[in-house]
């Protein structure tokens, strides 16, 4: 750059880079992002792809199935719901900069239903700093009750103190003074289960924990110590591959032990998937787990998510993801209808708030100003020669302990479409 | 022109640029700056010393973690928690840096390869069993737009701006060191090491030095990633990752800042381009694909411009600057 054109050049053009600066100034835009006069826009991080991707993949595409059903059917306020969906494929690395894309450059109008621990937690703090609605977490976590720190961060799964517990306290009615063990993720999925069984069993009743990292390759050692100790009953904190993983490598090892699984981990025919249609029956009969969503086959919200799951997603296997993905579909429409013909954030944050949502689960939502987990009670299920159903059983937890309580499910209202 | 002259320069038409852009790609120009002075050690590594390392990654993690543990640790005004973060993770990497040039010394080709590939997957491991916070990694602090600013710019052009600044004084020592006698002494090395010998040149360490050299600027981008994510995370710094930094110093050319520039650009609009595209294919086919597609389209684009420039960006820009001023090279780029 010896000579001197080359020099005013530069200067020239760092001026009218100057000159550009309405670009990416801050402020002064009034219109509220993501809602136009005919649509929503809203979007997702989801591990479409990697370690999580089994299963995990199936859920953004049955929400948006429901939201095209939706859609098909006059959308919500006269709006049709978009969906966009990001993947992220569980890495949190990848989730920052997926969301970021939703919110700076998609600008959508709310996150819905970000999936992970590890993942959402890496753009918490972000989207509290953008006023951004972080709607129905698909994660167990405590970190999204916390109303007093993120004022618009709501979760959707119960707990995993909650689930935790729930399994504990069914496992010693059934077996009294059987010997109990957890295996958890390494993270505060893992941990929040081994809470909740803490707080039924007692810390020192348990004989073997346990954890496992997402990016291990086997469980060979793990699943060794835990038979060494004599366990009996295995309470898992996994997710579905990790799970099938613990329960082939037990199979291996000739060690059938019970099996009581967080319902992050134990879809059916997403572990079916994984240890073979002819297999899986026999591997997996008993095994218990914990649910909140109408899944049973036959009931009235079964059979209208049977049948937009084949005329909106081209008739992909059904399982308990596509209940999931669903069922958050319905419950963000559901608010949406809530917060009005015109929309805000603060409306739709203050119609999550308000306590009115019903939801689709067995038991009643618990979402408040000062509570922003979704569901504190969960109903037991049991797999019976391949059908996974509910056993009858729904615990409540609170912090005074674990009470056995009564389902009621939400009826199926206007064919699924939420309106005001 | 001087270097440090240039180098001003060239930061100060950055800075200006990030007004030409939008928050996110204000976000994905910070993630940029923080490749770019990885690259820019690795391309300085390789091109002058011929050390292939496939661990660049584990040098900017540990420059993450440094940075994250200080910044957050330091109790004070804004610049000062940043600078200890910063000198932190100069420090971090520039440690671990110097550990594997002590190796390196003593290793050639595809043994160092394999020494610094086993770190790379060793990382989340060592994540787990040492207090870095497993997969979830750490929580690095949130530095906002000053009071001054924040009318004029948005939270990511401020992360962008520091990002290029950090960047800037990372690769500028990096710059004047390869142009100076210790570059000289490292090309000796090069291209035979006994010869190099003879001449009074001790290779071990040089390349000890080169490493620790190459692993400062690595680190340095490890913290500016923390300051735009405000998270370090095991997984963010895996062997894809890893390995892109290789293809970035490749595909810019190996040996040449500029080039490590427009490498790191090049792997960080990439993938986001395949995934754009990837969109924009008919639901079905990116459906069977299980979300691959975005990774065939960056490996295909990857292989083309391989094919099509074996030389890299940095001989591109060379061959151009060539036929412009018609005047012969009398350098000979490595």
């Amino acid at each position: 750059m010896r000579n001197p054109r080359t020099l005013s050049t530069a200067a020239a053009l760092a001026a009218a880079a100057l000159a550009a600066a309405a670009c990416s100034t801050p402020g002064g835009d009034e219109t509220v992002p993501g809602v136009t006069d005919d649509a929503v826009v809203i979007g997702t991080h989801q591990p479409l792809t990697g370690p999580a991707a089994a299963g995990y993949s199936a859920i953004s595409a049955a929400t948006a199935a429901y939201f095209a059903y939706v859609n098909a059917n006059g959308g919500v306020n006269g709006r049709d719901i978009e969906y966009l969906v990001k993947d992220d494929a569980y890495d949190p690395a990848a989730t920052q900069t997926a969301v970021r894309e939703l919110v700076t450059e998609d600008e959508v109008f709310a996150i819905v239903n970000g999936l992970g621990t590890p993942t959402h937690s890496s753009v918490l703090d972000y989207l509290d700093q953008q006023g951004v609605p972080d709607l129905f977490v698909s994660s167990g976590a405590l970190a999204w009750n916390q109303p007093e720190v993120y004022d618009s961060t709501f979760a959707f799964n119960a707990d995993y103190v909650t689930e935790g517990a729930a399994l504990a306290q069914y496992a010693v009615e059934q077996d009294p003074g059987a010997v109990v063990c957890v295996l958890g993720q390494d993270d505060d999925y893992g941990e929040g289960i081994l809470e909740g069984v803490e707080t039924v069993v007692g810390s020192n009743e348990i004989a073997e924990v346990q954890t496992y990292a997402v990016s291990s390759e086997d469980l060979t050692a793990q699943l060794g110590a835990m038979m060494t100790a004599g366990c009996e009953v295995n309470v898992l904190g996994t997710i579905n591959g990790f799970t099938a993983m613990a329960v082939g490598t037990a199979a291996q090892m000739e060690w059938f032990p019970r099996w009581y699984v967080s319902s992050s981990g134990a879809d059916y025919p997403t572990l079916a998937g994984y240890l073979g249609e002819d297999l899986a029956p026999a591997l997996l009969q008993g095994m218990v787990s914990v649910n909140y969503l109408p899944s049973s086959a036959g009931g009235e919200w079964d059979a209208l998510f049977r049948e937009i799951n084949d005329e909106y997603n081209d008739g992909a296997p059904y399982t308990g993801n596509t209940v999931f993905g669903m069922s958050v579909g319905y419950l963000f429409a559901e608010a949406l209808a809530a917060a009005g013909d015109d929309p805000t954030r603060e409306s739709l944050v203050a119609a999550v708030e308000s306590g009115d949502l019903a939801g689709n689960g067995i038991v009643p939502l618990s979402f408040s100003e000062d509570d922003h987990a979704a569901y504190r009670a969960v109903g037991v299920t049991v797999v019976d020669e391949g059908v996974q159903d509910y056993a009858g059983p729904v615990y409540e937890v609170t912090a005074g302990g674990v009470n056995a309580i009564e389902a009621s499910p939400v009826p199926l209202e206007n064919e699924g479409i939420p309106g005001e | 022109m001087k270097t440090p002259l240039r180098a001003l320069l060239l930061t100060v038409l950055a800075l200006g640029g990030t007004f030409g852009l939008d928050p996110f790609r204000n976000y994905q120009l910070a993630a940029a700056a923080a490749c770019f002075a990885a690259v820019a050690g690795l391309t300085v590594l390789v091109g002058l010393t011929g050390q292939l390392s496939l661990g660049h990654a584990v040098l900017m993690a540990a420059g993450g973690y440094g940075f994250a543990w200080a910044a957050t640790a330091v109790d004070g005004p804004w610049p000062l928690a940043l600078l200890a973060g910063l000198l932190a993770a100069a420090l971090a990497s520039g440690l671990l840096g110097l550990l594997l040039g002590a190796a390196a010394a003593r290793l050639r080709g595809p043994y160092l390869a394999g020494l610094t590939l086993a770190l790379v997957i060793a990382l989340s491991a060592a994540a787990g069993a040492l207090p870095l916070g497993g997969d979830q990694g750490v929580r690095a602090p949130f530095f906002p737009v000053p009071e001054a600013l924040s009318a004029l710019i948005a939270v990511e052009q401020w992360h962008a701006w520091l990002a290029i600044t950090v960047a800037a004084a990372a690769v500028t020592p990096l710059a004047v060191l390869r142009s100076g006698p210790a570059g000289l002494r490292m090309r000796a090395v090069l291209d035979d090491e006994t010869a190099a010998r003879l001449s009074g040149i001790d290779p071990g360490r040089v390349k000890t030095g080169a490493f620790v050299a190459s692993a400062i600027p690595a680190g340095l981008g490890g913290a500016v990633l923390a300051i735009a994510t405000q998270q370090v995370t095991p997984g963010g710094y895996g062997l894809a990752f890893s390995l892109s930094l290789v293809v970035a110093a490749v595909a810019g050319g190996l040996g040449s800042i500029g080039g490590a520039a427009a490498g790191a650009v090049l792997v960080t609009v990439l993938p986001w381009a395949a995934d754009e595209l990837a969109a924009l294919a008919p639901a079905e086919l990116g459906r069977r694909l299980d979300g691959n597609l975005a990774v065939l389209l960056f490996g295909a684009a990857l292989v083309a411009l391989t094919l099509a420039w074996p030389g890299g960006a940095a001989r591109l820009l060379h061959r151009a600057r060539a036929l412009r001023f018609a005047t012969p090279s009398t350098t000979t780029e490595r």
